[in-house]
């Protein structure tokens, strides 16, 4: 009796585990179907793709696509144009971040809250109302349709939601470590440099990751501050690609291929600190 | 400001009088203020001051060549009048229902499917988050070449049988929109997700526990358990999905540039023609505040509650 009802459990506990992979696995070959798509698309040849349309079974393989988009379709510039702008913009935003983020919340600053609120409630305006007056203030300053400008917008647009998840990160970290730093003669720099900064390691690589994919993906604002096609990051680029290879698929998926790789590799690479880095800044 | 004296500073640390907030140094050195100043300065420069700048021209007109013209409200007035906004007004009302109320329920959804541990759940949530990491343009173009009259939806559909429903997608006043939000949500979804994951996380066992004690169903516990539990990241995905709702830009930019027709234009895709194509930057400055003006509520209800965890 007792072995009969056993084994019954275990057969439903077993149908339930192949309902919840086929279930799921459905669902992430539905997400993943797109992907495959435009990597497949990228390898055929264009005479394939006009013979049998792209919904076609692929009858064809080439990588010649890859050096197409990557050299005739400005690709590589366009790729090292986004490096030039996402890294210093990552590096300078979080630098700044973290050292008023340091500031708020190890130091009785007057007025700390407001000012953070402040610098939160900046990051959250709709970028639309400071398009036209950001592109007039470039060409003002002089550095309209230059990388810099570029760079100088992502950086104040960004730094305030930074300050706000370091804050509530640095908060956290107890005030004897920084005391017994205090007592020892250590200033405000060796505290922030020695301690603050290097506790704050799983914060910063998180939000690291994160805002490399953001500004990496950015085609609001560079479109905005940015005229000359050899200035512009990948996103600009991409949409450029199209109106120059129309209806050749394969060369425009693989510039997408081209495109979406560094941040998938970010992902790939820092999958937990980037999941880390979405929790960080939403659920506390 | 308090002052840091001597006596304070060799006395084992009292303690402070109000919890978290009396803690670290009592003076702020210079270095500190300087390391909060030039932050801010970086943002006032690129964002408050152009913020201030955005309202003022909205009560202007201006080429962007000429002086600009103070006309008060004369551009809101306008609106009124305007056939394209009142278009982009109606589909940015949709885009926030359609895409914002499918992406909390699927990114729900797949957060519950996949919130216990078990083999292979890992590659299950990656699959989901990948297009996370995508660029908006990147995804549009996948899904321009699946939108194709030879593309992969309407292989598809002729394959099952059903030609009828062939469809020049993205050309059709009907459907453009619609089609425009499914990449939006193939992407929004995982991300929607993660944070929904973590909320569940956080619920403890023992109040599940405690419900299947009383007898409470799977349908019951997530009625009377899980919703309620999840009330914090409900507001949260809930702000998230309408500021980036308002945001929403690069998608439609990338596929249809708000057409055909203005059909799939939203306020943000209007905005930006408005003020760099037919370069009306006053009018332009005007579409912008109307963003501004829908979002505020979300602004200042997100300061709010962030208000309060700041305490």
């Amino acid at each position: 009796m007792t072995a009969l009802r056993s084994s019954a459990a275990l057969r439903r506990r077993r149908a339930a585990t192949a309902g919840f992979h086929l279930g799921a696995g459905a669902l992430a070959v539905l997400w993943l179907l797109p992907i495959a798509l435009v990597v497949v698309t990228s390898l055929r040849t264009f005479d394939d793709i006009s013979a049998h349309g792209l919904g076609s079974w692929p009858r064809s393989f080439t990588l010649g696509n890859f050096p197409k988009a990557w050299s005739d379709g400005g690709q590589q510039r366009a790729l090292i144009n986004s490096l030039i702008v996402t890294v210093p913009c990552v590096l300078v935003t979080l630098a700044l971040a973290a050292m008023a983020a340091f500031a708020l919340s190890r130091y009785e600053v007057p007025f700390r809250r407001s000012l953070l609120l402040l610098m939160l409630g900046g990051n959250l305006l709709p970028p639309q109302i400071l398009l036209i007056p950001v592109s007039k203030l470039s060409e003002l300053m002089g550095v309209y349709d230059t990388l810099p400008a570029l760079i100088g917008v992502q950086i104040g647009f960004g730094v305030g939601f930074y300050v706000f998840v370091l804050y509530g990160f640095m908060r956290a970290i107890p005030v004897e470590i920084q005391q017994a730093a205090v007592v020892d003669g250590a200033g405000p720099w060796q505290i922030f440099w020695r301690i603050i900064l290097p506790l704050s390691r799983p914060a910063l690589a998180a939000l690291s990751a994160l805002s490399f994919t953001w500004i990496f993906n950015d085609l609001l604002w560079a479109i905005t501050v940015l005229r000359s096609d050899t200035k512009m990051p990948i996103t600009a680029a991409l949409i450029g690609l199209q109106g120059q290879f129309v209806s050749m698929w394969n060369v425009i998926a693989a510039g997408s291929v081209i495109a979406a790789a560094p941040t998938v590799a970010v992902f790939l690479r820092f999958q937990r600190h980037f999941v880390a880095g979405l929790n960080l800044g939403a659920v506390k | 400001m308090a002052v840091l004296t001597a006596s304070e500073r060799t006395s084992p640390a009292p303690s402070p009088p109000r919890g978290r907030w009396a803690r670290g140094a009592r003076r702020t050195p210079p270095l500190v203020l300087a390391f909060l100043l030039v932050p801010l300065l970086a943002e006032s420069l690129w964002v408050f001051w152009p913020a201030f700048q955005g309202f003022y021209l909205a009560l202007n007109k201006w080429d962007g060549v000429s002086a600009p013209e103070f006309v008060g409200l004369g551009n809101f007035a306008e609106m009124a009048h305007d056939e394209v906004f009142r278009t982009a007004a109606v589909d940015t009302v949709l885009w926030l229902v359609v895409f914002g109320g499918l992406s909390a329920l699927l990114g729900l959804g797949a957060a519950l499917l996949l919130q216990q541990e078990r083999r292979g759940v890992g590659f299950y949530r990656a699959a989901l988050f990948l297009p996370v990491v995508f660029s908006l343009v990147a995804t549009a173009l996948v899904w321009q070449a699946i939108y194709q009259p030879d593309g992969v939806l309407n292989r598809l559909l002729e394959s099952v049988g059903l030609d009828s429903l062939r469809h020049a997608w993205l050309a059709d006043q009907d459907t453009a929109l619609y089609a425009v939000i499914v990449p939006a949500l193939w992407r929004q979804v995982g991300y929607v997700m993660v944070l929904y994951l973590a909320g569940l996380k956080g619920i403890d066992p023992a109040l599940y526990e405690a419900a299947k004690v009383d007898g409470a169903g799977r349908w019951q516990r997530f009625r009377h358990v899980t919703l309620p539990q999840l009330r914090s990241v409900n507001a949260v995905v809930l702000s998230v999905i309408i500021i980036d709702s308002l945001r929403s830009f690069d998608v439609v930019w990338s596929l249809t540039r708000g057409g055909p027709y203005h059909s799939s234009e939203l306020l943000s895709t209007y905005m930006y023609s408005t003020a760099f194509q037919s370069l009306r930057l006053g009018y332009g400055s005007a579409l912008a505040v109307v963003i501004f003006v829908l979002a505020f509520g979300v602004i200042a209800s997100y300061l709010v509650r962030a208000f309060r965890e700041a305490d």
